[in-house]
C-alpha cells in the first residue's frame, strides 16, 4: 500500500472505546500485553489514537515553546563556553520537536494543523515554560531540574507501547543526558560561587520549586482515563510515582550544595518510604495552562511571529507537483 | 501593545499582541515529508531513523544532516520521499510464515548425513580412518547460527 494512510475520517471523532470492535480490541490488547510494539499501520482503538496524539503533540509543543525561556539568556551568557553548550541545547530541544511532530502525525494529524492549534491555544504544552528566565540562574534550574523531571517521564514513555513514539524517545533521552549535565554543572558553579552567585541560584530555585513540583501533573486521584490509558501502555507511571523519584533522586542533591527548598513539609517518611511535601498551588497551574500565566501570550506570539515571517519562504519551495501523505513510521 | 520581554532578541521583533485567529493555510505549507536512512559506519546496513519535511531531495539531506547525524556517527545518508515507499501491511504479516514444513531448504534440514555414512562403515566394516574430525573443523560458523536461528523460528512456530 501506499504510505498514506488517510486522514482520521471525521465520524470516527469521538467514538468511544465500549463502541470498538470487541475482537479487533481484544487482539490489540493481547499484542500490547506480549509486549509488542503498535504501529502506525495497525488497527487501534480510537482512544488510544487520541489520547497519543494529544500526549506526543503536547510534548512536541513543550519541546519548540521550552527553547524560548532558556533562549532568553543566550545573547547574555556569562563565557563563551556557556554560550556554546546553551546554543547546542537549544538547538537540541528544537530538534526535539521535530522528532515528537513527526510522531505525532504518523497517526495522522498532519503537522500545518498542530502548529495551527498550538498557535490558537487550543492544544496545551508543559504548563513550566509560562514563566519567565529571570536571571541567568533560572536557566541553569531549568537545565538541571526540568529537563531531570522531564527524563524521568520520558525514560519511562519510551518503552510504551507506541512504536514511533518510543524510537523518537530513546533519541531524546540519548541527547537529554547532556542537558542534566550541563545544568548540574551550572548550578554547582554557582552554589560553589560568590555570596552573590549563590543567591543568584537560590532566588531562582524558590522561584522555580511550584513549577517544578506542578510538572508531573495533578495528583493521581483527580487524573481521569489513568487505568486504561496504563493497560494500553500510553502512561506508563502514574504523575504522583514521577514525582516521588523526581524528590528521591534530586532534594538530595540540591540539599547537598546547602542550598533550601521552600517548603517546610518536604522531608521523607522513613516508614512509607514516601516524601511527603505541600501540595502546590493547583488552581495556579489550572488558571496558567489555560492561558492565564506570566509568560503564555508572548510564547505563542514569539511562535506565530516565527510561522508568519517564514511563510513566504515555505510556500516559494512548494512544488505544486508534490503531495501529502502520512509518514510511514 | 507591544510585549516587554526579558529576552533582548524577542524586544527587537517589537511583537504586538493580536486576537486574530492563526491559519497557517492550506496542506503542504509544511511540505511533504522524506523517509531517512542513516549509516552508521562504512560496512553497516543502512538503517531507517525517521522523517524530515522538506521541498526537495537536496533540501531533505541537508535537514537528514541536522536531524539525524548531529551526534551519532554518520557516514552516510539517504532520503526517499514518503510516497514513493511501497509497503506491506502489518496484517498481512502472516504471509512471511512458511506454509509447510520448508526444511529441504535449510541447512538444518540435513542432519542425517553423518549418521548414515558412519552406518556403512559399519554394515561395510570399513577401517580407513574416520573424516569427523576434520569435517567438524571445515564447517562453517556462519551457517552454524543460521541453523539455531531457523531452527526457532520454525521449530516454535504456532
Amino acid at each position: 500500500m501506499y504510505g498514506s494512510l488517510s486522514i482520521i475520517e471525521v465520524d470516527n471523532w469521538g467514538r468511544k472505546v465500549h463502541e470498538e470492535d470487541p475482537q479487533k480490541l481484544a487482539e490489540f490488547e493481547a499484542r500490547i500485553e506480549r509486549g509488542e510494539k503498535i504501529e502506525p499501520q495497525d488497527w487501534m482503538p480510537f482512544e488510544y489514537r487520541r489520547q497519543l496524539i494529544r500526549m506526543i503533540e503536547q510534548h512536541a509543543h513543550s519541546e519548540i515553546i521550552g527553547a524560548l525561556p532558556e533562549g532568553t539568556w543566550i545573547t547574555r551568557a556569562p563565557g563563551f563556553k556557556r554560550k556554546l553548550a546553551l546554543m547546542a541545547k537549544v538547538q537540541d530541544e528544537v530538534g526535539h520537536a521535530q522528532l515528537l511532530y513527526s510522531a505525532a502525525e504518523t497517526l495522522g494529524k498532519p503537522r500545518e494543523q498542530m502548529i495551527n492549534d498550538l498557535i490558537n491555544g487550543k492544544s496545551k504544552y508543559s504548563n513550566v515554560f509560562n514563566y519567565p528566565a529571570v536571571t541567568w540562574a533560572d536557566t541553569a534550574v531549568i537545565a538541571w531540574l526540568i529537563d531531570a523531571g522531564a527524563i524521568i517521564n520520558q525514560v519511562a514513555n519510551a518503552k510504551g507501547s507506541y512504536g514511533p513514539y518510543g524510537r523518537a524517545l530513546d533519541r531524546i533521552c540519548a541527547e537529554e543526558s547532556f542537558h542534566l549535565r550541563y545544568g548540574y554543572d551550572t548550578c554547582v558553579h554557582l552554589a560553589t560561587g560568590t555570596p552573590k552567585q549563590r543567591q543568584m541560584l537560590q532566588e531562582a530555585l524558590n522561584r522555580w520549586w511550584t513549577p517544578i513540583m506542578h510538572f508531573h501533573g495533578p495528583p493521581d486521584k483527580t487524573s481521569v482515563h489513568t487505568e486504561t490509558l496504563m493497560k494500553w501502555q500510553v502512561k506508563m507511571a502514574s504523575n504522583d510515582a514521577m514525582r516521588q523519584q523526581f524528590l528521591d533522586m534530586y532534594v538530595p542533591k540540591i540539599w547537598e550544595l546547602g542550598l533550601t527548598i521552600p517548603d517546610p513539609n518536604l522531608r521523607k517518611n522513613t516508614e512509607t518510604g514516601l516524601w511527603e511535601y505541600t501540595e502546590p498551588d493547583w488552581d495556579e497551574f489550572m488558571r496558567v495552562i489555560n492561558g492565564d500565566g506570566p509568560c503564555n501570550a508572548e510564547r505563542l506570539a514569539v511562535r506565530r511571529y516565527a510561522e508568519e515571517k517564514g511563510r513566504w519562504v515555505r510556500q516559494a519551495l512548494i512544488r505544486p507537483t508534490e503531495r501529502y501523505v502520512t509518514p510511514l513510521a | 501593545m507591544q510585549f516587554e520581554s526579558l529576552d533582548p532578541r524577542v524586544n527587537r521583533l517589537r511583537l504586538v499582541r493580536t486576537n486574530e485567529a492563526f491559519d497557517v493555510g492550506h496542506e503542504m505549507d509544511q511540505w511533504q515529508t522524506w523517509e531517512v536512512f542513516h549509516q552508521q559506519a562504512r560496512g553497516d546496513q543502512h538503517r531507517h531513523v525517521g522523517i524530515v519535511h522538506a521541498p526537495t531531495a537536496e533540501m531533505a539531506l541537508l535537514f537528514a544532516k541536522e536531524q539525524y547525524a548531529r551526534r551519532m556517527k554518520c557516514v552516510n545518508l539517504w532520503v526517499v520521499r514518503t510516497a514513493d515507499v511501497y509497503a506491506s501491511e502489518y496484517e498481512d504479516a502472516d504471509m512471511f510464515e512458511p506454509a509447510f514444513d520448508k526444511s529441504y531448504r535449510e541447512s538444518f534440514g540435513y542432519t542425517q548425513t553423518r549418521a548414515r555414512i558412519d552406518e556403512y562403515r559399519k554394515a561395510q566394516g570399513l577401517t580407513t580412518p574416520a573424516a569427523a574430525e576434520t569435517e567438524k573443523q571445515a564447517e562453517p560458523v556462519a551457517a552454524k547460527t543460521t541453523v539455531k536461528k531457523a531452527g526457532i523460528v520454525i521449530g516454535k512456530k504456532k
